[in-house]
């Protein structure tokens, strides 16, 4: 017993101080060849709403090349936090830059480009089984979500005279992600202020499931959810106050036309970093070759002379924030504001 | 008679508490084999994430999650069980020791995700380990020394006392007393707090998201300098995504997981069971 004691705590204490060589070996190697390593490597972080794009990218990308693309997520605020630090190349952000991260950026010294990639929907739905619903308009929408129809706007008819004496069941987007950020601004007119007796997941398949499961449900998410499960679900059009009632579709968010509850994403690359050359190629690849990238994992590309436009921007290197750091413009397409 | 109805009541009580949260398990994994059991295969662990359900692999999170139980375990289990040991046998009466007692049991209780930020602050930043392995497995470290501390505490206080007196009558000193007399009494014991620490480090997502483990990697670490990923992170991303195949292949890795941990334990349970037995 005694020799299991002695030999299990000399290899203890092997273990550790070949720990602490291998650590120290590693570390030197580290800065004798790990610069090139490092430069090579390109560092996205941000958004878990721009994650599935940047992901795609970069699986693509890394085919025949020998770049290193690696991706965190750390949600858009935590991304920018990074950005700002020097830490990451790019960062993906599900709304444009805050004017306290461009005051940050700008005391460390780093300056920015701002890339919108994409567009993202939010779908409003209810169970399939629901035949009173077809449309809402947003100033019902106001009402039913606002802070203040907390234990007033229970039932289905409290909402429009005519639907049914039933209870409603509401289900959000989880209140961390961008998606009820955006939802809240756009319907009750103030970010992250809504009533909080509804069903909030930050995964968003439980909200679906929720829906599906529930005649008097009503629900919104992010439209790749919808599509994915279109059949489960019944999507409802919008009506932004001018009487038309649009439903959120490839073409109606792409377009603007589905208001106000579309939304550009966005990448945003650092210019010390766009000046390396591995950078430049894979920020004009996920521009470029990234559009049908974006189809792919469900979001809606940006129309092609918008593009056209966003590409020109990064050839030109031009640095700040088209949205004059106030947050998400709501109901402003990317058009609009690149045609500044 | 009353007594014996009693009994039986309990006996009847007892067997209900084994018997509910057994067969929530039960349903979980059996939810969960389900769903995953079919996505397993090779490819499956030697492959690279996609955007494809069907081509995501978990390489880069399986030999992440090994390398963080292993390096955690180095740094975690020495310091763990040296602090025991001080506190225990060397500072047993001591005001001091007995209020850094209380502290690390309090410690056990902080939210993983402190940790998480305190190694940020700490390893990422001060220490300039930058969003490495290294960083990664210090702080999750930090997070589960408390429960290695205070189950070898836990352990050598269980060691009789009269063992010691009769080894310092002898003429032993306190080292060797420790050394060849308590630390191999207590030592099953000792062990079953580090499996349950590494268990509980491997399944841990959010202090490594904070210290700024990856989503997406294609490349193994090649140092403990290396940026990383974990299980627990690739399967709470696959979890996340809105197709359908994406499910199952959170399934999948969520078995492979449960796979890792049972190994794990299995392992460590083996060396318990020897090093008791060579007594």
């Amino acid at each position: 017993m005694k020799n299991v004691i002695t030999v299990s705590s000399l290899v203890f204490l092997a273990a550790c101080s070949q720990q602490r060589a291998s650590q120290e070996g590693q570390n030197s190697t580290a800065t004798e060849g790990g610069k090139s390593a490092v430069a090579a490597t390109i560092r996205i972080d941000g958004s878990s709403t721009v994650f599935p794009i940047s992901e795609a990218v970069g699986e693509e990308f890394q085919k025949g090349r020998d770049a290193r693309v690696t991706i965190g997520v750390s949600g858009t605020g935590g991304g920018m936090k990074k950005f700002c630090t020097g830490e990451i190349d790019i960062s993906g952000a599900s709304r444009p830059i805050k004017g306290k991260e461009i005051d940050k950026c700008k005391s460390s010294g780093i300056d920015f480009i701002e890339l919108p990639v994409a567009y993202d929907g939010i779908a409003v739905v209810v169970n399939p089984k629901n035949d009173w619903v077809e449309s809402m308009t947003v100033a019902e929408l106001k009402k039913l979500w606002s802070p203040e129809a907390q234990g007033k706007i229970m039932k289905w008819s409290d909402v429009r005279a005519g639907w049914p004496d039933k209870e409603i069941h509401l289900f959000g987007a989880g209140i961390d992600s961008g998606t009820y950020d955006y939802f809240t601004k756009a319907i009750v007119g103030k970010e992250h202020s809504s009533r909080g007796d509804f069903t909030s997941s930050e995964d968003d398949n439980v909200l679906v499931k929720g829906v599906t499961m529930d005649r008097y449900a009503l629900g919104f998410f992010g439209f790749a959810y919808y599509s994915e499960n279109a059949a489960k679900l019944k999507l409802l059009g919008i009506d932004s106050g001018d009487g038309a009632i649009v439903k959120p579709s490839l073409k109606t968010v792409a377009d603007g036309s589905y208001k106000p509850l579309s939304r550009p994403i966005f990448i945003y690359v650092a210019s010390k970093s766009a000046k390396r050359p591995e950078v430049t190629e894979f920020v004009n690849y996920y521009l470029k070759e990234g559009r049908a990238l974006v189809q792919e994992v469900g979001y809606i590309a940006m129309p092609e002379a918008v593009t056209a436009k966003v590409i020109d921007r990064f050839g030109a290197g031009t640095t700040g924030s088209l949205f004059g750091g106030s947050g998400s413009k709501v109901g402003a397409s990317v058009e609009d504001v690149l045609g500044k | 008679m009353n007594h014996r109805i009693a009994d039986r009541i309990l006996v009847v009580v007892c067997f209900v508490g084994l018997f509910l949260p057994l067969a929530c398990l039960v349903a979980l994994l059996g939810d969960v084999m389900w769903d995953g059991v079919a996505r397993i295969d090779w490819s499956f662990l030697t492959s690279y994430p996609s955007r494809h359900a069907d081509k995501a692999g978990l390489l880069p999170g399986l030999v992440g999650s090994l390398f963080l139980v292993l390096l955690t375990g180095l740094i975690c289990i020495p310091l763990g069980v040296g602090a025991a040991i001080y506190l225990q046998e060397y500072g047993q009466d001591s005001r001091l020791s007995r209020f850094i007692a209380i502290n690390i049991g309090s410690l056990a209780g902080v939210p993983s995700v402190i940790y998480g930020l305190l190694g940020l602050g700490i390893f990422v930043r001060t220490f300039g380990l930058g969003r490495s392995l290294i960083a990664g497995a210090a702080t999750l470290a930090l997070l589960v020394l408390p429960i290695v501390v205070i189950a070898s505490i836990e352990a050598l206080r269980a060691v009789p006392g009269t063992l010691r007196e009769a080894a310092l009558g002898l003429g032993a000193t306190r080292w060797q007393v420790i050394r060849h007399v308590v630390l191999p009494a207590a030592l099953p014991s000792i062990l079953t707090g580090c499996i349950l620490s590494m268990s509980r480090a491997v399944g841990e997502t959010a202090p490594l998201i904070v210290v700024g483990a990856l989503t997406f990697v294609t490349f193994l670490p090649d140092g403990i300098d290396a940026p990383f990923t974990a299980l627990p992170i690739q399967i709470y991303n696959w979890v996340s995504r809105p197709q359908a195949g994406f499910e199952n292949t959170a399934a999948g890795g969520i078995v492979i997981l449960l796979g890792l941990l049972l190994i794990l334990n299995l392992g460590a349970v083996l060396l318990r069971a020897k090093l008791s037995k060579d007594r």
